[in-house]
């Protein structure tokens, strides 16, 4: 018998499938299936934040050297040649600028990041699509000014004549970890500050405060050694240390530090994606 | 369950509303109050995302919806109507998966496109261009979708030679045929749609109205939320009625309609009835269009009280040598019959007997008439000067809109059944 078992008219049609919609509670991970289908929504997304953030401007791309450079030079002046803080024997320029290269990628993207959800809250509002592209998006786009400061950071190692370490390949490693830790505390942020809006107002505050615990101005040497893991909970300090040790080479590779907070980068982005998704059902309801 | 596009079990939704402030009474109470207000702001904020089932939770909650169940076939054009805040949007928004249900389930089969707001995600700054990309994306259209129908949605919003300027340049009503344009070439096997009509002229509407038919005809499902009571009439097979976050009625649209229509006021400016076997009335009399529109204009157009307006009705005589007289009663919304009117000097049919066919009568309203607000027509078919054959309550109704010329210093409402522009003379006499 060549009959179909099959009642043709009962299936769905070809494109068809089937969602359900349900009161659900509980934890969730991410749904990876869902977020490879939007694929394209996502690639937009980041793709608009650029376009729009240098939209009508004169600069452009060049705000992107813009921040870390005019950094540098107040560091410089203010942590270098006033305070005098010892910068491990490289010029405190080069010293600074290879920190602020990673930093302020940690920093825009974060801040970004935890104000994602509620720009977009009238986009929640209006439309379903996985709301965890919001905040994640920031942090990917964010890396083509990591790009441009990075190309900078290697041309001034070049006027230094500064061989970067064959550590240097260890930077994809790095690089992940940075984007773990801004999207992992970024999922946190934003699914908070779309319940409390206090944590936008003390975000930009935490963020610099974040940076005197991170070794931007000052090298990682300075903190005393019974500290030094409790001090490298913060990923940002493994990952500031990795980028010199590796392109500067005046000490070793910070291997305790990146450990530790590599371990810490997903401990974070991995309990800020649950969080995420188990608060995310009610974004559109308080938004 | 054969060919079911959308299933909803006994969805409940309940959303929390801010419980009231308590005003201060003295200085140092404010003061106290303004310590504590941390705790007690957390402890409000905690509040929204959750239900805890305490005693005065009942108090800050609304159930948006109780309850609701229904189904739509594939292919069916189904309308939802009811009052402001009768759950229409938030049943929208559980099927889209904007929100999820407290209680209940259900399940979609097959792509969903939502227009619950055309635009969603423009941004000012991106061209024309680049909006149509992310608001498709958005949407969820892929890349290579947007591209092949980029043409398409480009010549249907007519802003070709704007399409590579900033968005934000665009006048208002630009923005809105381009958002439309992008959503109407979505194409998704389900499309919900809520009151997108309300935006655009009239010449706009319709051709969205158009294009929803053009959807509706190539077997896709939609659920389509609107005042619009002509347009629910023109476009469903099935129409929901809410009230109360609860189905009241459900049912085939001129019948949901007019029940509907007497228990509120909704706009209808505009009934068709092709089917002369369904089309209201008996043997003796059947109707088969009423409409009101602007003199100079059509039923979609706005009315203001100056605004004269031609009332229309067609009808088919069944019966041979009949004196059939119309009277139509025009109500207010607060119930008041404003005038009653009826053939009684019209020079071509007044006292002839009518053979069987189809006619039109006509009636004109002059402008600085009505007064401003929702208006209801009263249809009765009269047969020999006194039987009433037919009888529709509400077979039009229609909103005035006031009109800023005539308001003059005053600014409250104007009082009266009717608005007319009375000629006034003052002369100084001494």
């Amino acid at each position: 018998m060549e009959e179909s078992v099959f009642d043709e008219s009962r299936l769905p049609r070809a494109s068809g499938k089937t969602t359900v919609f349900e009161a659900k509670s509980g934890w969730r991970f991410i749904d990876f299936h869902e977020l490879w289908e939007y694929r394209d929504l996502f690639y937009f997304l980041v793709w608009r934040n650029i376009k729009v953030r240098y939209a009508q401007s004169v600069l452009g791309l060049g705000w992107a050297i813009v921040q870390p450079i005019f950094s540098m030079i107040v560091f410089t002046i203010v942590f270098g040649k006033l305070a005098r803080i010892e910068s491990d024997g490289i010029p405190y320029a080069i010293f600074s600028y290879t920190a602020l290269v990673p930093w302020t990628y940690f920093s825009n993207a974060l801040t970004q990041s935890g104000a994602s959800l509620v720009s977009a809250s009238s986009m929640i509002g209006k439309v379903y699509f996985p709301r965890l592209m919001i905040p994640v998006s920031p942090a990917v786009d964010k890396l083509v000014d990591f790009g441009i400061a990075l190309l900078i950071l290697f041309g001034m190692l070049f006027w230094f004549e500064i061989v970067p370490t064959m550590w240097s390949l260890a930077l994809p490693l790095l690089v992940l970890m940075m984007i773990l830790t801004a999207a992992g505390l970024g999922m946190w942020l934003t699914s908070l500050a779309i319940q409390y809006r206090d944590v936008n107002h003390g975000m930009r505050f935490g963020v610099q405060l974040l940076m005197y615990a991170s070794p931007v101005v000052y090298p990682a040497s300075l903190v005393p050694d019974q500290f030094r893991l409790l001090y490298g909970l913060n990923p940002m300090a493994g990952v500031i240390e990795g980028f010199r040790a590796a392109l500067i080479g005046m000490r070793p590779m910070p291997w305790d530090l990146i450990a530790v907070g590599f371990m810490a980068a997903v401990v974070i982005s991995v309990s800020g994606a649950f969080y995420f998704r188990r608060t995310e059902r009610i974004f559109a309801d308080v938004a | 369950m054969s060919n079911i596009a959308v299933l909803v079990e006994n969805v409940s939704k309940r959303y929390r509303i801010g419980s009231r402030k308590k005003a201060h009474d003295s200085l140092a109470v404010a003061l106290f109050d303004f310590i504590k207000r941390p705790s007690r702001n957390l402890k409000r904020l905690r509040e929204l995302s959750t239900f805890d089932g305490s005693s005065n939770d009942s108090e800050n909650t609304i159930w948006a919806l109780k309850g609701v169940s229904l189904d739509v076939k594939q292919g069916e054009v189904v309308g939802i109507i009811g009052r402001n805040g009768s759950g229409k949007s938030t049943l929208l928004k559980i099927i889209s998966r904007i929100t999820e249900p407290t209680k209940g389930r259900g399940e979609t089969i097959g792509r969903i496109g939502s227009l619950l707001e055309v635009g969603t995600g423009f941004h000012p700054e991106l061209t024309g261009r680049e909006n149509i990309y992310l608001n498709g994306a958005i949407l969820g259209m892929k890349k290579v979708e947007i591209d092949h129908k980029f043409d398409e949605i480009v010549d249907f919003s007519g802003v070709e030679k704007f399409i590579d300027t900033p968005v934000k340049r665009y006048s208002s009503g630009m923005r809105v045929r381009l958002a439309f344009a992008v959503a109407a070439h979505v194409e998704p096997e389900i499309l919900l749609i809520d009151e997108v009509l309300a935006v655009g002229d009239a010449a706009f509407q319709k051709r969205c109205l158009g294009k929803m038919e053009d959807v509706a005809s190539e077997g896709r499902t939609i659920i389509f939320v609107s005042h619009n009571m002509t347009a629910i009439q023109s476009l469903c097979e099935r129409v929901i009625w809410l009230d109360d976050g609860k189905v009241v009625e459900e049912g085939r649209p001129d019948s949901v309609v007019s029940k509907y229509l007497q228990a509120s006021f909704e706009t209808l400016t505009e009934q068709l009835w092709d089917d002369i076997t369904i089309a209201p009335g008996n043997d003796r009399v059947r109707l088969h269009l009423a409409r009101i529109r602007p003199e100079k204009g059509s039923p979609l157009d706005r009315i203001s009280i100056r605004t004269p307006l031609v009332m229309e009705f067609e009808y088919w005589n069944l019966e041979p040598a009949a004196h059939l007289n119309l009277s139509v009663c025009l109500y207010n919304e607060t119930g008041v019959m404003v005038f009653n009117t009826a053939p009684v000097h019209e020079p071509m049919w007044q006292g002839r007997p009518f053979p069987i066919g189809l006619f039109r009568s006509q009636c004109r309203i002059p402008g600085d008439l009505l007064n401003d607000g929702m208006h209801r027509v009263q249809l009765l078919v009269v047969k020999d000067q006194g039987v009433v054959v037919f009888r529709d309550r509400s077979v039009l109704v229609f909103d005035v809109a006031d009109d800023s010329q005539m308001r003059g210093e005053w600014h409250g409402k104007w009082r009266g059944a009717v608005r007319p522009n009375l000629k006034w003379e003052t002369e100084h006499l001494k």
